[in-house]
């Protein structure tokens, strides 16, 4: 008997009903500051999740006391300052989902770690603690660190934001102080245009609100953080835009295949090449003209694999085998999108055609641009400086990018505009790139994947920026 | 788990699969994940290596580089390769069983298989063993980064996954390393969305986990619905074993009894297959992949923690053999 069939004979005479989507998998991560009780907090979810096994938990207990953080905060030097260094992934169920959890670090050095988490991630939990702040005072300022890793989930599109007001056990008036807290939250949150999800009074240390709710207390009667965590959606496909797909790799036909040695022509039915890659918007289906960029030429799309090579339709998020009709030059690093229906306005973006030498044909869906407006997320100690180029990845494209103007910094405290010549480790702002090439870039807020790249110092060749196109 | 899993654990992860439906939907986001991987791996770099145990997890990042490339049906018709060979470190304390299988499967997919051993090193006297009975696991590090520089690999895909080991749960899918192999866990390369920077200096390299966001109970569900062949010691067989400070220690050439202790007959199964002289195989009957599924669901101790001596001696002995260059 396979395992599926003993748990649905043991399911089936429970009576037990399938409410078990494992393939919403929730990534979340969770951030705030040094100290603020981040990896207790995990600690603490995984232990009362029962996701921790005895070994785990007899590695962090001292003398009978059980030390949550360590779980979580594995480097040596991490445990020599007591602080998180870089993301930890950690994997936990629960009777509802699966979650994928990034540990993401609070201290201030180590924002681009954040960041990364942040890029892949469903759901981000800020975590609050009361103790840091003036709790009695109904107008008081939140801690930057807060502003700054919710503004940066917010930024980055995480589909759920969710607070978590932590220590309130540590102070005098827990149900003023969250009060209080909240009022300051919802405050920040409403003048950045951040949706909260939820805001949530818990005890990492006691396990309060953590897993099982702890009704009452501060004031608060709703759900705990995991009950919070098991309902948010996951990050929505971006099916419904035209078509756009980065290529990946090209596979060429086989030389000592059986089609090859048979004689088939390298350009004939048989022995046509393979474009793979991940669907970064709408779907792809036999028969779509689509068109190459840059370059514009257009072909039709004569056959489509799935990941695993099965014919098939594939939509947005997934890796898809394209096959065209005729032999166009196609590589790595190219896209292959939609062309616009005729009369179909094209999405909203920049229109700055590169390809104005070619006999293109009909218009892109997607079309491509050599100036981008961009907010950036800068993560390297050397500052982003005006006139530098840099290398950019977009889709599996490489192009140079030039930094034509620094247009302004977002000051992380006040969230207002300020004048800017560079952009120093951890800062976010409005930037004027151009590019050596075209590409179809288009705004983040439309498509994550088309509004995308990274920056990459062409000296130490370390990864320096996080930019979305506006 | 060196405890055989007690009766009502087993009737417990039972009750909660059950209750969970327990489903394996969920493999097919990993499966398409470790794919993409695969391909980046292909397309982004000059010249990779897949690196092959013939263990449970290299046969399932396998298994996902055999659709990714290996086409029997596609639109040319023709067998596909696995784009980069498969290399294997061989420390020459290997379980014949998995060697087998591993040029087994090397042969069934016509992959090249380079094997480079520490013995090898050992003869050059780049590798100096403390004493003779000392564990090579960790050698192997020397023996890897010869190997990168005798072929100048640019890339190595490993399987290990981030919920083995705490130092590994911290590392990024492209994981940058220097001129001398080292990991800098300080100086991570931020890994944004999916866009991989892989670019390189001279001399330096990636190491690519493709399965990172595995878990043990992933990979034995994996096993079980795509029927992915393992060497039979990862199933139910009888062996002698000594009991040494709560670990069953095979009884072998290698690893003789020390004096005092009992030679017995238990059934056991290996969790992780390794290096001989410190891989432990735990008490269990299960003899099916569903029925290691069900184990692991009722698992109380980790897969290192039940069958790994030499992790056990430091809390940082990962992240020490990491900065050195190990896998």
């Amino acid at each position: 008997m396979t395992t599926t069939e003993l748990i649905a004979a043991r399911a089936d005479q429970t009576g037990a009903e399938a409410t078990f989507d494992t393939q919403s998998a929730l990534r979340f991560i969770t951030c705030g500051s040094v100290d603020d009780g981040k990896s207790t907090l995990i600690g603490r979810l995984l232990v009362d999740s029962k996701a921790v096994l005895q070994d785990h938990l007899a590695g962090v207990t001292r003398s009978g006391e059980t030390d949550l953080a360590l779980l979580t905060d594995g480097l040596q030097a991490e445990r020599e300052q007591g602080i998180t260094i870089d993301v930890a992934y950690r994997y936990f169920s629960t009777e509802a989902r699966k979650f994928i959890i990034g540990d993401a670090p609070g201290h201030e050095q180590y924002t681009r770690n954040m960041v990364t988490a942040a890029s892949q991630a469903d759901a981000a939990v800020v975590l609050v603690d009361a103790t840091k702040l003036d709790w009695r005072n109904d107008q008081l300022a939140l801690l930057p660190q807060t502003r700054r890793h919710a503004l940066l989930a917010h930024l980055l599109r995480v589909p759920s934001i969710v607070f978590a007001v932590n220590k309130l056990d540590a102070v005098e008036d827990a149900e003023l102080a969250f009060a209080h807290i909240r009022g300051a939250l919802a405050r920040f949150a409403q003048a950045a245009g951040i949706q909260v999800r939820g805001t949530v009074p818990v005890s990492a240390l006691k396990g309060w609100n953590v897993v099982e709710p702890h009704p009452g207390w501060a004031g608060y009667d709703g759900d705990s953080l995991l009950q919070l965590l098991e309902r948010l959606p996951v990050t929505p496909r971006e099916v419904d835009l035209p078509l756009a797909f980065p290529v990946q790799w090209v596979e060429k036909p086989s030389a000592d295949g059986a089609a090859a040695s048979a004689g088939a022509a390298v350009s004939g039915e048989h022995g046509r090449r393979v474009f793979w890659g991940r669907v970064a918007a709408g779907q792809v289906l036999p028969g779509a003209t689509v068109q190459v960029q840059p370059g514009g030429r257009t072909a039709v799309v004569a056959q489509v694999l799935d990941h695993a090579r099965r014919p098939a339709n594939v939509a947005a998020g997934h890796s898809a085998g394209i096959v065209l009709d005729r032999e166009l030059d196609v590589s790595r690093g190219d896209w292959i999108v939609a062309t616009a229906a005729a009369g179909a306005p094209a999405p909203a973006a920049p229109d700055d055609f590169a390809f104005d030498d070619e006999t293109a044909g009909p218009t892109a869906a997607w079309p491509a641009t050599r100036t981008l407006s961009t907010t950036i997320a800068w993560l390297d100690d050397e500052p982003l400086l005006p006139g530098r180029v840099y290398w950019a990845l977009h889709g599996h494209r490489w192009v140079k990018a030039k930094v034509q103007r620094i247009v302004e910094r977002v000051d992380i405290h006040t969230l207002a505009a300020e004048a800017a010549t560079q952009l120093d480790a951890n800062a976010i702002g409005h930037v004027e790139l151009a590019l050596q090439e075209a590409i179809p870039a288009a705004p983040f807020t439309q498509s994550r994947t088309l509004g995308a790249l990274i920056l990459v110092d062409s000296a130490s060749q370390r990864t320096a920026g996080a930019v979305l196109v506006r | 788990m060196n405890a055989p899993v007690k009766p009502d654990a087993i009737e417990s992860a039972l009750n909660q699969a059950g209750a969970h439906h327990l489903s394996n939907a969920h493999l097919d986001a990993l499966e398409e994940e470790t794919i993409f991987i695969l391909r980046e791996v292909a397309a982004a770099f000059e010249r990779p290596a897949l690196l092959f145990s013939g263990g449970k997890d290299s046969l399932v990042m396998l298994k996902c580089a055999e659709k990714a490339f290996v086409n029997t049906k596609g639109p040319s018709g023709s067998q596909g390769r696995i784009p980069y060979p498969l290399l294997m470190i061989d420390t020459g304390h290997n379980f014949p069983e998995v060697t087998d299988f591993r040029d087994l499967r090397a042969k069934e997919l016509g992959a090249e298989l380079i094997v480079r051993s520490v013995e090898d090193s050992m003869a050059r006297g780049t590798v100096r063993l403390a004493h003779p009975g000392e564990s090579r696991n960790v050698h192997q590090s020397v023996t890897l980064l010869e190997a990168i520089e005798e072929f100048r690999f640019d890339a190595l895909i490993g399987g290990a996954r981030r919920d083995e080991e705490k130092a590994r749960a911290k590392e990024r899918i492209f994981s940058h390393r220097d001129s001398f192999g080292q990991w800098q866990p300080k100086a991570q390369r931020p890994e944004l969305w999916t866009l991989f920077n892989t670019r390189l200096q001279p001399g330096e390299h990636f190491r690519v986990f493709p399965i990172s966001n595995w878990t043990e109970l992933d990979v034995w569900q994996y096993i079980e619905r795509e029927q992915v062949a393992l060497p039979s010691i990862y199933y139910a067989h009888q062996r002698e074993v000594v009991e040494r400070r709560g670990l069953l220690v095979p009884v072998t050439d290698l690893t003789p009894p020390k004096e005092g202790e009992t030679v017995e007959t238990r059934t056991v199964r290996f969790r992780t297959v390794g290096d001989i002289t410190c891989t432990c195989p735990v008490e269990s009957p299960a003899a099916t992949p569903g029925e290691i599924v069900i184990e692991t669901l009722a698992a109380e101790v980790s897969e290192r923690g039940a069958t790994r001596m030499d992790d056990k001696t430091s809390e940082a002995s990962m992240e020490k053999r990491k900065k050195d260059g190990y896998f």
